[in-house]
């Protein structure tokens, strides 16, 4: 019964990463001016044979429904275009980017739950005191920070000021490791290269901060109000008139039960996640997909532009269909 | 309380003593007590009061912007430029938070910045909330095929992380104020459209609308005099948290610079620019954004203030 409603999940979402394709196609060809003109931009005299090879190049002297179906066709294929700047696959483009984000994403992620879980449940064990006060304080003031804000703080601080570590980039120049998966922090595990990896996890600390506060600060709170809640049990109750240690009671009855409102949240800040990278990849020169965004977007790169869209929007919807089905293994009083 | 046959709600004159005018003034009058006891309410929840004490002060500075700038926040003097804070060395008492890099008052352009960030947060904010409000009460009370279209719109537009979805939009709309609030809105009334859909759904079983229904009442009024009164606290407090999100929307995409341009000071383009001199001037980048956090801070607290009155329901301990 569970794995019927599931695949229903997953059939469910096909028709929204169509509609998400389609939308995209349509924002980019309702877009006034002639992609043929952003293309020569700064060119200057084409001739017009020139302007119908490029209209013939990228099916643009087509009707507007054909060009959608040769679009959905492609993008079912995996072809999502050429770069109208760099000329060459869009796909190929956005690969090259994908681990430096991926990369972050879980530096930013490691960060927020290191630190948000045992600030949640100390907080909901010391319920009213000082420094349950304090952190929610704190984590409120995380929520309300702006993150590219936040970003440059870091940087002024712990980058010009201390100098204590790097602010741009993901690597120094002058290391040199065979990329395996284009993830820094494995690559340089396999190839043994233990002062590049010191030197890519220094890189990757303050993008991860400044990425991963927001977080911090939602799950905080989160785990905190679930704690609360399953600490006034009658099985937390039990656990303790037991008389079993209080950290047992709190880490092995209670918390295992309050995690479960975290991991939801966990997996619908995914898109605060994506949504946040572009700022502070921008804030950090990181070269991952979210500058990749801004620069094809300043560029006015369409195929690009419409790539990346996609690309974090399929990201979106799977991560929350991945926190779905997580979920109903997790709360089995769950049902889809 | 006398009832009224009318099949379309609005057909009927209204002439004084009419049980509309009475009803109008027996809603006034809950409404002012409802004011007069939210009012005392707030007093007794102090961050809520900070919160709301802060926004006023905004307000008020946005306002009077003029009067309250100490300088032109457009011109200044490149022989002024990049001068420290008053407190610190070769800083002068003239420019309190210092200059910029063409020698313009800091504390005057953030002073007028006030007025972009909170004139985007409340109109976004209210465009999203008459949108959402108004589709997501047609869809649950009439359902059918106008509720699956709406709805699959807005999982649909959910697909999206919204801060992408704005850059997606703004860079096709190019940027400005009235492009920035557009992109906003596109997305921001999703929220909206499904909390009010949904309370309108559980509502709408509910046997005052039964009554009403029976009453021979109109859709609309049913709508908007029965179901919405009852929802509308819940809406205010999702559209007050909602437009402190806003405003960090609107200065990220400023901070990009796909919102609001130079030389108009917003924060968010601010930031960006003070970002080049942030070795020699930390000060440009460092005080436009406490603004942003100090504004969405105070409206998070009211917000979250306003839930804990209006809304107890969804109290968080």
């Amino acid at each position: 019964m569970k794995s019927i409603k599931i695949l229903e999940r997953l059939l469910a979402a096909i028709p929204i990463m169509i509609g998400v394709a389609i939308l995209v196609f349509l924002f980019v060809r309702l877009t006034p001016g002639d992609p043929v003109d952003l293309m020569m931009g700064s060119a200057g005299s084409v001739s017009q044979q020139e302007i119908q090879a490029l209209q013939e190049e990228f099916d643009l002297d087509k009707p507007l429904h054909v060009q959608l179906y040769i679009f959905l066709k492609d993008v079912v294929r995996g072809d999502l275009g050429d770069s109208f700047t760099q000329r060459e696959p869009v796909t190929d483009i956005i690969g090259r980017a994908l681990p430096a984000t991926i990369e972050l994403a879980f530096g930013a992620a490691f960060f927020a739950v290191l630190f948000a879980i045992p600030i949640g449940v100390y907080s909901a064990v010391k319920q009213n005191s000082i420094t349950d006060r304090l952190s929610m304080a704190f984590s409120f003031l995380g929520i309300s920070m702006p993150a590219f804000w936040f970003g440059i703080i870091l940087i002024i601080v712990f980058g010009v000021k201390l100098g204590w570590l790097p602010i741009s980039g993901r690597l120094d120049y002058g290391f040199n490791f065979p990329s395996v998966t284009g993830l820094y922090l494995i690559d340089t595990v396999l190839a043994r290269d233990w002062p590049a990896l010191k030197n890519a996890v220094l890189h990757l600390i303050l993008p991860s901060i400044a990425l991963g506060m927001q977080l911090l600060a939602v799950l905080a709170r989160v785990t905190r109000s679930s704690m609360l809640e399953v600490l006034r049990q009658d099985y937390v109750t039990l656990a303790r008139a037991k008389g079993l240690r209080e950290f047992i009671v709190i880490v092995k009855h209670a918390l295992r039960n309050a995690l479960i409102p975290t991991i939801t949240v966990l997996g619908i800040q995914i898109g605060v996640l994506l949504g946040g990278n572009m700022i502070i990849e921008t804030v950090f020169a990181w070269p991952g997909l979210g500058r990749l965004a801004v620069d094809s977007i300043f560029s006015r790169d369409f195929p690009l532009i419409q790539g990346v869209v996609m690309i974090y929007a399929f990201t979106y919807v799977i991560a929350n269909l991945v926190v779905d089905v997580l979920y109903t293994y997790i709360n089995p009083k769950i049902t889809l | 309380m006398p009832v009224t046959k009318t099949p379309d709600g609005l057909s009927e004159e209204i002439t004084p003593g009419h049980p509309l005018i009475h009803l109008l003034q027996i809603k006034t009058r809950i409404f002012l007590a409802d004011f007069r006891g939210f009012i005392r309410k707030l007093k007794h929840h102090p961050s809520a009061l900070i919160g709301a004490l802060l926004i006023i002060l905004f307000l008020v500075v946005a306002f009077f912007a003029p009067a309250v700038a100490p300088h032109d926040p457009f011109v200044g003097e490149l022989s002024e430029r990049l001068i420290a804070p008053s407190w610190l060395e070769g800083g002068v008492s003239q420019y309190i938070l210092g200059t910029d890099q063409q020698g313009r008052d800091l504390l005057s352009r953030i002073i007028y910045g006030a007025r972009i960030s909170l004139w985007v947060g409340f109109i976004s904010v209210t465009i999203s909330v008459l949108i959402g409000t108004l589709l997501g009460a047609a869809a649950g009370y009439f359902r059918g095929k106008l509720d699956l279209f709406l709805s699959r719109t807005a999982d649909l537009l959910l697909a999206f992380p919204f801060l992408i979805f704005a850059v997606a939009v703004m860079s096709f709309l190019g940027p400005g104020l009235i492009n920035l609030i557009l992109a906003l809105t596109f997305k921001g009334w999703v929220e909206f459209f499904r909390l009010v859909r949904g309370e309108m759904l559980s509502e709408k079983t509910k046997e005052y609308v039964e009554a009403a229904k029976a009453n021979g009442q109109s859709n609309l009024r049913i709508i908007l005099s029965e179901v919405l009164p009852n929802i509308i606290h819940t809406i205010i407090v999702l559209g007050t948290l909602r437009m402190g999100f806003f405003i960090i929307m609107e200065a990220s995409l400023s901070f990009l610079g796909l919102g609001i341009q130079p030389p108009d000071p917003a924060w968010g383009s601010m930031v960006n620019e003070g970002r080049q001199f942030m070795l020699n001037a930390w000060w440009l980048s460092t005080f436009p954004g406490a603004a942003i956090l100090v504004l969405v801070l105070s409206i998070n607290l009211f917000g979250e203030g306003l839930r804990d009155i209006l809304d107890p329901r969804l109290k968080i301990e």
